[in-house]
């Protein structure tokens, strides 16, 4: 009997395959799906004292976010800024991308690995770089001083959303550059080959060939740009001042100083349904048109 | 040599999902035996084969190796060793350890596994290639290598899956010979999947062929190519006209029919043919001579008018528009007494024994 | 056709130039003889290095990001070995859903697990420490080393491991001599980057560690005082030259023996 069992066992491919993928599985239940469940449910409780919390159902905590309009204008810039900052990425690292996979012909690994070594290096110090290179006394205004350029500080540098932005747009890089290349550089040269052949100029080809075949890497740029980057928190605490403050700033601070978790939960709760709600939007979309296109 | 079937396999079906590759499959193949799995890609015969080397297992039905049910034993306890189609020389240890590799639980000597290595390099003259990586072996000589790791176990039965589909044609036409030399040698039973039916002509003892999981025939390679059972394993082994025929009267001993661009004919009813059967009559392009004027010496003279000509070397093909038909017929010779050029007039002329009967 | 584009190259440099001024700022004003970034710079001194060397804190927050580190990468690089030997040799029902549970960590907001396990851990009574922030590390790591094992998985044939099988080996020797020698490149990619990203983590361990500081969170710590960070430049200077090596390691690895085949699809 057992060794039925065993047999059965031994042909099922699916019984190994789940028993492989278990410590996986198991992982992603216990470590963010219970979480999050707990999460949902505190977002529905009450914080009573410092360690307190009242479990009974309220949907307070969604009134407080919606009553005052600090937490939506918080989480309308996020979503604000987000998209600037995979707009931004976007265009800047496309021809970069486009380059490497074209032009480039000996050591692409290289331009590659140079392209996306900086992403490596703390992320904490660039982002505070970029304090040093934007503040009154950073390195542009000490340089444009140095020079006699302005006497005083360009205040404006530092402290609003562009400076969140910029910075932003350059720690996420390389989440641009890696799948716009794969995509770019996949495209059959012969494709292009035939686009001249009946009769189009490299701007036409660009327009109908290059770029509707690269856009997998777009869409997935624009993925892995744009949910994390909507949840960031050093960036807008660093160089963002108050004009850049964004909602994990608040959510951080409701766990902290203010310490209140159920509004803290019913934040974030907000905060992943808003980029859910997104991303589902830009997947259906890209479907709509990958099927028109086909 | 003894004829015991070594290889047994009854009632045999696997499905991947929905989709039923193999379909009751039962076959015997002897000891000794180089029997070849011959079928278009997609025919299962690739499937077959690997679940006699144990990596996939049946949806249903039983496999014996020497009357033991080997049905659900995993690869590495069969006895049986396997010529993967690329090759699968493991990249990261050189050819002598990639010989080595399933003697270890052997617990042979030092100098035992040495001489085991040197004969089978021998075996498939790649001596002194021991310290070569896989990149550094050209694919022939991948293919020499993949045959000595598997023959090194002196296995009962090799399996090979297209071992020659990566060579260049005057390489593969050397193996073939070697291969076939080499099973002779060891009267070791050798399974051989092939799509090209030449090469499963030429080495092979027997032929299985296959299409959408069925075996259609399993017979010598003359028998197959003279008696074919069926319109797919007729068409599939060398060329072949097909000509369509209505039955017009039937006898146990002989059919009256008519047949497109011939007329009336009666043949000998060796098919077994009743009434209601579907078939057609075949004839091989060899089989039928092009003359300028009627050739008394054979039975059967159409007239026609050649449409095309393909010179080959050893043989020259001619297509030709029968006069009363669409059809067009192939005709083949290697002789060229007489000279003729696209459409010129001729005569086809064949002996009506040489017709075939072929059920759909 | 392809074979200069002089306005595109110059872009790229000036690219570069953007990627790079941020990152390369620091180090060199770790040697700046001065509290402020400013230029012009004012001379050459050691003293931060020295200074860094004699805080104990920093050496504390030091090794429990090495801790830290080590064991999340090699926990998830071993979760994620035994997921990429799924998906790439079986079929997996619910294969999409299995794949995107496992890779979800990765897109969603860290700072929404941070939440999500502060809830939790504090609900259940524990102490927040290291130990949330490892187990947080692990579950943001491993679907990276995933998809690194599943590359290299992709690069070689199955049917080497079938050939194995053949020549006589069971499942657990056709792992040590074939399946394990092949993957070992991958796998010490996948250790390599994980700890890469386990050290950097700033925003799990921020919300996580309690008083237990791992770097990052010292760092962070000592930001908020001009007197107090060029010993952090200093630190940075250092951070940012051994994690470049650890990563050009991993990625000469990860192509090594790979052949002609090179795959960036996932080789961030």
């Amino acid at each position: 009997m057992s060794s039925t069992i065993q047999n059965i066992y031994f042909r099922s491919d699916q019984a190994k395959a789940y028993t492989l993928l278990s410590p996986a599985l198991i992982l992603v239940i216990f470590a963010m799906a219970a979480p999050m469940i707990v999460m949902i449910f505190t977002s529905f409780n009450t914080q009573i004292s410092m360690i307190e919390i009242d479990r009974t159902f309220t949907t307070g905590r969604y009134e407080d976010f919606f009553s005052k309009p600090i937490f939506s204008m918080l989480l309308f810039r996020s979503v604000k800024i987000s998209f600037f900052v995979t707009l931004l990425t976007l265009l800047t690292t496309y021809p970069l991308a486009y380059y490497i996979a074209f032009y480039v012909k000996k050591n692409k690994m290289l331009w590659i690995v140079l392209m996306t070594l900086p992403f490596w290096t703390s992320y904490l110090l660039r982002v505070f770089s970029w304090r040093v290179i934007l503040g009154n006394k950073g390195v542009i205004n000490s340089a444009l001083m140095g020079t006699g350029m302005i006497d005083e500080p360009l205040g404006f540098l530092l402290y609003n959303q562009a400076a969140v932005i910029i910075t932003l747009s350059h720690a996420w890089a390389a989440f641009a550059i890696l799948p716009l290349y794969v995509s770019l550089d996949k495209i059959d040269k012969s494709l292009l080959e035939a686009s001249y052949d009946l009769g189009n100029t490299k701007f036409e080809t660009f327009w109908r060939v290059t770029f509707p075949l690269s856009l997998p890497g777009v869409i997935g740029a624009i993925l892995i740009i744009f949910i994390p980057t909507v949840g960031d928190y050093v960036t807008p605490q660093l160089v963002g001042g108050t004009d850049g403050r964004m909602l994990s700033n608040m959510i951080q601070s409701l766990f902290g100083r203010a310490n209140n978790f159920p509004l803290g939960a019913a934040s974030a709760v907000l905060m992943l349904t808003t980029v859910c709600l997104i991303a589902a939007l830009v997947t259906y979309i890209t479907k709509k048109v990958s099927m028109r296109m086909s | 040599m003894s004829t015991k079937n070594y290889i047994k396999i009854k009632n045999l079906s696997k499905s991947f999902g929905d989709v039923e590759v193999l379909k009751n499959i039962n076959l015997e193949v002897e000891e000794g035996e180089f029997f070849s799995l011959l079928g278009p890609s997609g025919c299962g015969k690739t499937t077959l084969l690997r679940i006699l080397a144990g990596f996939e297992y049946p949806s249903e039905g039983e496999v014996f190796f020497d009357d033991a049910n080997v049905t659900s034993l995993p690869p590495n306890l069969r006895p049986s060793n396997m010529v993967f189609q690329n090759y699968a020389i493991f990249p990261h240890i050189n050819v002598q350890r990639n010989i080595e590799f399933g003697l270890r639980k052997e617990n042979l000597s030092k100098a035992e596994m040495g001489e085991r290595v040197e004969n089978a390099l021998k075996m498939v003259q790649l001596e002194g290639y021991e310290n070569r990586y896989s990149n550094q072996l050209s694919g022939g000589q991948r293919q020499r290598i993949a045959l000595a790791r598997a023959l090194v176990k002196q296995p009962k039965v090799l399996l090979l899956d297209e071992p020659l589909g990566a060579l260049d044609k005057k390489l593969r036409e050397e193996m073939q010979i070697e291969l076939r030399n080499l099973q002779k040698s060891l009267g070791i039973t050798f399974i051989f999947v092939t799509h090209d039916q030449e090469e499963a002509m030429t080495m092979s003892d027997r032929i299985a062929v296959m299409d959408e999981g069925n075996i259609l025939q399993v017979s010598p390679p003359r028998e197959i190519y003279h008696n074919p059972k069926n319109k797919f394993v007729s068409q599939f082994i060398g060329n072949i006209n097909i000509l369509d025929a209505d039955l017009k009267n039937v006898s146990s001993e002989s059919i009256s029919i008519s047949v497109d661009g011939f007329g009336l004919m009666t043949l000998k009813n060796h098919q077994k043919i009743i009434e209601g059967d579907r078939f057609n009559i075949a004839i091989r392009p060899e089989e039928i001579n092009i003359s300028k004027v009627s050739d008394p010496n054979h039975d059967c003279n159409f007239n026609g008018k050649v449409k095309n000509i393909s010179f080959y070397g050893e043989s020259t093909y001619f297509y030709i528009q029968l006069d009363n038909s669409e059809k067009i017929l192939m005709v083949s010779t290697n002789e060229s007494k007489e000279t003729f050029s696209e459409s010129d007039n001729c005569f086809v002329n064949f002996n009506s024994q040489n017709l075939k009967i072929i059920k759909d | 056709m392809y074979n200069k584009n002089n306005t595109l190259f110059i872009y790229c440099i000036f690219y570069f130039a953007f990627l790079y001024i941020p990152v390369l700022l620091l180090p060199i004003f770790s040697f700046n003889d001065s509290f402020h970034m400013v230029f012009p710079l004012k001379g050459f001194t050691f003293d931060w290095y020295i200074q860094m060397w004699n805080k104990s804190r920093l050496h504390q927050a030091l090794f429990n990001s090495i801790k830290v580190g080590i064991i999340a990468s090699v926990v998830s690089t071993f979760i994620a070995l035994f997921a990429a030997k799924a998906f790439t040799r079986y079929k997996v029902k619910f294969h999409g859903l299995s794949y995107g549970a496992i890779l979800l960590p990765f897109i969603i907001p860290e700072i929404i697990i941070a939440v999500a396990l502060i809830v939790i851990w504090t609900s259940m009574g524990l102490k927040l420490g290291l130990i949330p922030v490892t187990i947080s590390h692990i579950l943001f790591c491993t679907p990276f080393c995933m998809l690194i094992l599943i590359s290299r998985m992709e690069g070689f044939d199955k049917s080497l491991e079938e050939a194995s099988m053949d020549l006589g080996e069971n499942s657990f020797w056709t792992f040590w001599r074939v399946t394990f020698p092949l993957l070992l490149p991958g796998i010490i990619a996948s250790l390599l980057l994980a700890f890469v990203i386990s050290f950097d983590e700033f925003i799990l361990a921020f919300f996580l560690s309690s008083s237990d500081q791992t770097l990052p969170i010292y760092m962070w710590s000592q930001l908020r005082f001009p007197k107090k960070f060029p010993h952090i430049l200093a630190l940075g200077a250092i951070i940012i030259i051994v994690t470049s090596l650890i990563v050009m390691t991993a990625y000469w690895l990860r192509n090594l023996g790979q052949g002609k085949k090179k795959d960036f699809s996932i080789g961030i």
